[in-house]
């Protein structure tokens, strides 16, 4: 077997040495009648030229790759330079582990302290931390970490409109903790937008923050700054859920809007669907935060000679020094998704990154334009999208829509009834735009559409 | 002089592009967002070319220790091979599916699912897995959560988790997000865990034990069938953490010695690459009393048809999609390359190299415990001149990545030794020979291993600076700082 150097003449080398006749002998203490099963259930080996056909041929039964797919709510499918995929697969990136010894770590570590300082900048907030698992578990890790930091306030409040599953995960997280409990602000059906007024009268004493998602669920920027400001003039924290990162650089960073917490996912930096995982959670706070915030943080710092290097810092919050008083449980995370977002953005740079976020937006606003001769078809939400819209289908049920656009060759988008069971969401899809969609690809999905009339 | 290679803000240049991507034929005046939700800039951000990019990741790259370059016994973090040809069938395009595709259309990434699932049933003997867990710690979470909602469906949820000193790190943690006291329990003189002292501490607020299995001293936890049974029959379950899984996989099932939830370490057992910290994958397997409580989705057969079940009434969701569904893909590729022939020698051969390694430095370092030991063996500092820390960083001067140093904590200056089945044994003789050598400076020389290392792009770093002076991210120099801001 090519994974084991021993061979049998080591085996046997080291049996004598460890006096024993048998390997067997050294798993003595595992109860007899239980040990050395037999393994006839288990399928033979298989050798590498079979292994790769026989994952060729599994992979071949995916069909997706013949449609022309506008599927976003989650997770989007933009372009990755190549350099990306060749730097990261080297293995000094790819096989070691947590850097717990820095000075044979400094490639991961400076790696790790520049994507902290780009998530810094995209988001403009003081500190990003070096990863979590997604964008579900981040947000979960957000409404723990404004609970903690706001004490004695037991209620986190989570805008109806954020992503059904991320608000699925908020709650797995927070539903054995007795001490805490979860609220809901509605949205106005009409703007697609988190309802102000309820946001107003939700928040209490007890409130320690808000967790809402900019763009929303629907695809529509929020008004960031009005709702820090309603928070804050009650003593309650800004968490800003950002579910496509690729609108960073195009949006008015939550820095700017006052927010005080930023969670998220970055898959789109750089991490291919990859039929959901892996992907970057991220986190990024105001400084005050710093102390309580969960995950690895990589801070700069000198060796004894006095040269630059890297570590990672500020372990004391961390599980396996607090224990059960740690900030989180959190240990093995997605180090090298982050790496690959940080090539993906030191790639892209300033110039690419704001040109593909615009390119997003345009698409999304080309298609807006084209559909509104329809009526059969209506865009919902019509302002201050980013790269996705709900569109409703007035003349079918929207399975059928969606079938119907299957068979052209398109899957056009996810059916918002999976995460919402009013009314209003039963027969609309939601539909992504990326920059990998081409102009072409965008009028054979309108004049598709247009078909069904 | 600074070895390392200048930050990649200080080398960005106005005017520089790293990227090629066709414009969009779609003009500017089409943009339908309000200037108040927009952004000019991106202050700062990097702006380099192809080749720079290329040649700084490449730099960097070169700074790090990693198994592809050299032995990791890095204990309890199984860092064995991670085979290339799973990375080839990972990057196959044909799976990286958008997640809500239509089912009929990802047919070949649900049997991926369902099949690993499969596997790792045969080779655990657990009633049902979940993949969705995106690390072992989060597993232990969602494990918790498992017994929790069990408890509670029958009548009480109880109080308190017994973890024994012997436990992984994460334990006491994981159980603590899922709403539980942790009460730590001593193992005995033999480094495990005495069926008296469990039962001295088991009364109607006990939820579980969480074993790990074997323990961090390396040490199989032998009296676990009968801890499983007086667990069972004092109402409370027992959660077996299998991170150490490498040691018998092949040789026990979890499943047959009573464990109620195990978690498994893809990451770890089934090679799948640790990335620098994840990620990681950390499946979740139950008894069938608790197949109900597993989170959503679940992948199962119908006919020759799959599909994602989403009716599991279980704990709920906890983790966006599927789980890091590529990791599953390297597992499943690594399991079918082993096969039956092999499944076995994995862990037979991981534990031969870790006996090798105790018998060969037992006379040289203390070893805490006399117990036989699988695949990892415990030494403490008791006796020598000078710290763990000190040998672990002369080591880094060897070429060769340290063991996990302190911990467990039950051990004086712990070093956790797990060199895993895929090193040679001219990759031992040498980390024995470079222990030895070592040992003989501590006597003779002990500055050299105080001041070590000396061959590393940095040396020994000030981890108090670092906490207390916290830079966390670059910033422009003051004097760099242009006056337009």
């Amino acid at each position: 077997m090519r994974y084991l150097p021993l061979t049998d003449s080591d085996r046997e080398e080291i049996r004598n040495f460890l006096e024993i006749k048998e390997t067997k002998e050294l798993f003595s203490d595992i109860p007899r009648d239980k040990a050395y099963y037999p393994l006839e259930h288990i399928p033979p080996a298989v050798p590498e030229d079979e292994l790769i056909k026989t994952f060729k041929a599994i992979a071949r039964k995916n069909k997706f790759p013949d449609y022309l797919s506008f599927l976003g709510g989650g997770a989007y499918n933009h372009f990755i330079p190549e350099v990306v995929n060749h730097l990261s697969q080297k293995g000094e990136f790819l096989t070691p582990y947590t850097p717990y010894q820095p000075e044979v770590s400094q490639g991961s570590l400076q790696a790790m302290f520049e994507y902290q300082t780009m998530m810094c900048m995209l988001t403009g907030m003081d500190v990003a931390n070096a990863s979590l698992y997604d964008g579900g578990t981040a947000a979960a890790e957000g409404a723990l970490l404004a609970l903690r930091k706001g004490r004695k306030k037991n209620t986190i409040l989570v805008a109806r409109n954020l992503h059904y599953e991320y608000i699925e995960i908020i709650e797995t997280y927070i539903r054995h903790l007795e001490e805490y409990q979860i609220d809901y602000v509605d949205f106005d059906k009409e703007t697609g937008k988190v309802n102000l007024e309820d946001l107003d009268k939700k928040i209490c004493k007890e409130c320690a923050g808000f967790l809402f998602q900019s763009p929303n669920f629907f695809g529509v920027v929020e008004d960031s700054k009005k709702i820090s400001d309603i928070l804050h003039g009650k003593g309650a924290y800004s968490v800003q859920v950002v579910v496509e990162a690729m609108s960073l650089p195009l949006l008015a960073p939550p820095g700017e809007t006052d927010v005080d917490i930023v969670v998220g996912e970055a898959q789109s930096f750089g991490l291919p669907l990859s039929y959901g995982g892996p992907y970057l959670g991220f986190m990024a706070v105001k400084k005050d935060f710093i102390r309580r915030m969960p995950g690895r943080l990589v801070g700069e710092t000198v060796d004894v000679d006095g040269n630059r290097g890297y570590v990672l810092t500020l372990s004391t919050r961390e599980q396996h020094i607090k224990r059960e008083k740690a900030t989180s449980n959190i240990c093995t995370n997605q180090a090298w998704c982050a790496l690959r977002a940080g090539m993906y953005l030191s790639t892209m740079g300033k110039t690419g990154l704001m040109k593909i976020s615009k390119t997003n937006h345009l698409n999304t606003a080309y298609f807006v334009k084209e559909i509104a001769g329809f009526d059969h078809v209506n865009i919902k939400h019509k302002n201050n999208f980013f790269n996705e819209v709900v569109l409703e289908v007035k003349h079918m049920p929207v399975d059928d829509f969606i079938d119907k656009l299957e068979k052209k060759g398109i899957l056009v988008g996810v059916p918002l009834k999976w995460f919402f069971k009013d009314k209003a969401y039963a027969s609309a899809v939601l539909i992504n735009f990326t920059e990998l969609h081409k102009k072409p690809d965008i009028d054979s999905l309108i004049s598709a559409i247009g078909e069904l009339q | 002089m600074n070895k390392l290679p200048e930050l990649i803000f200080n080398k960005s240049r106005e005017g520089k592009t790293g990227y090629s991507f066709s414009e969009t034929e779609i003009p500017d005046d089409l943009i339908v967002l309000d200037q108040e939700y927009r952004r000019d800039d991106i202050d700062d951000f990097p702006q380099l070319s192809e080749v720079e990019i290329v040649r700084h990741y490449t730099n960097l790259s070169h700074l790090n220790h990693s198994v592809d370059s050299g032995f990791y016994p890095l204990g309890s973090c199984t860092m064995k091979y991670n085979p290339k040809i799973n990375e080839t069938i990972a990057g196959f395009e044909e799976l990286s599916a958008h997640p809500y595709s239509p089912m009929k259309l990802v047919q070949g990434n649900l049997e991926i699912i369902h099949t690993l699932d499969d596997w790792l049933r045969k080779v655990t003997g657990m009633a049902a897995f979940t993949l969705t867990p995106a690390a072992g710690a989060h597993g232990e979470f969602v494990g918790m959560k498992i017994i929790r909602q069990c408890l509670t469906d029958r009548g009480n949820p109880r109080k308190v988790v017994l973890i024994p000193d012997s436990a992984h790190g994460t334990n006491p943690a994981s159980a603590h997000f899922a709403g539980y006291e942790i009460k730590e329990i001593p193992s005995n003189e033999d480094g495990i865990l005495d069926v008296q002292t469990l039962k001295e501490h088991l009364n109607e607020d006990v939820a579980a034990l969480m074993m790990t299995n074997p323990n961090t001293l390396g040490i199989f936890e032998k009296n676990i069938i009968a801890a499983a049974a007086a667990l069972h029959s004092n109402g409370s379950l027992l959660y077996m953490d299998g991170a150490n899984m490498n040691a018998f996989m092949g040789i026990v099932k979890p499943g047959d010695l009573g464990a109620d939830v195990i978690h498994l370490n893809l990451h770890k057992t089934f090679s799948t690459p640790h990335g620098g910290g994840g990620p990681g994958s950390g499946p979740i397997g139950v008894s069938q009393d608790l197949v109900k409580y597993l989170p959503v989705p679940l992948v199962d057969k119908k006919g020759d048809r799959y599909h994602a079940s989403y009716f599991n009434k279980g704990i709920g969701r906890i983790k966006n999609f599927y789980g890091n569904f590529l990791v599953m893909v390297r597992a499943l590729a690594y399991l079918m390359a082993l096969g039956k022939e092999n499944l076995r020698t994995v862990a037979e051969d991981a534990v031969l190299n870790a006996n090798y390694i105790r018998k060969s430095l037992e006379g040289a370092l203390d070893l805490p415990y006399k117990s036989k030991t699988l695949h990892e063996v415990i030494f403490s500092d008791k006796g020598l001149p000078v710290k763990t820390m000190d040998i672990a960083k002369r080591l880094l001067d060897f070429g060769i990545h340290p063991f996990t140093v302190y911990f467990p904590l039950i051990v004086h200056g712990a070093m956790m030794i797990e060199p895993t089945e895929t090193e040679s044994k001219e990759s031992l003789d040498e980390f024995i020979r470079a222990m030895k050598a070592i040992l003989k400076e501590a006597e003779e020389d002990p500055e050299k291993l105080t001041d070590a290392p000396f061959n590393t792009p940095v040396r020994r770093l000030d981890e108090v600076r670092a906490a207390r002076q916290l830079v966390l991210k670059w910033e422009k120099r003051e004097d760099e700082k242009t006056d337009d801001g």
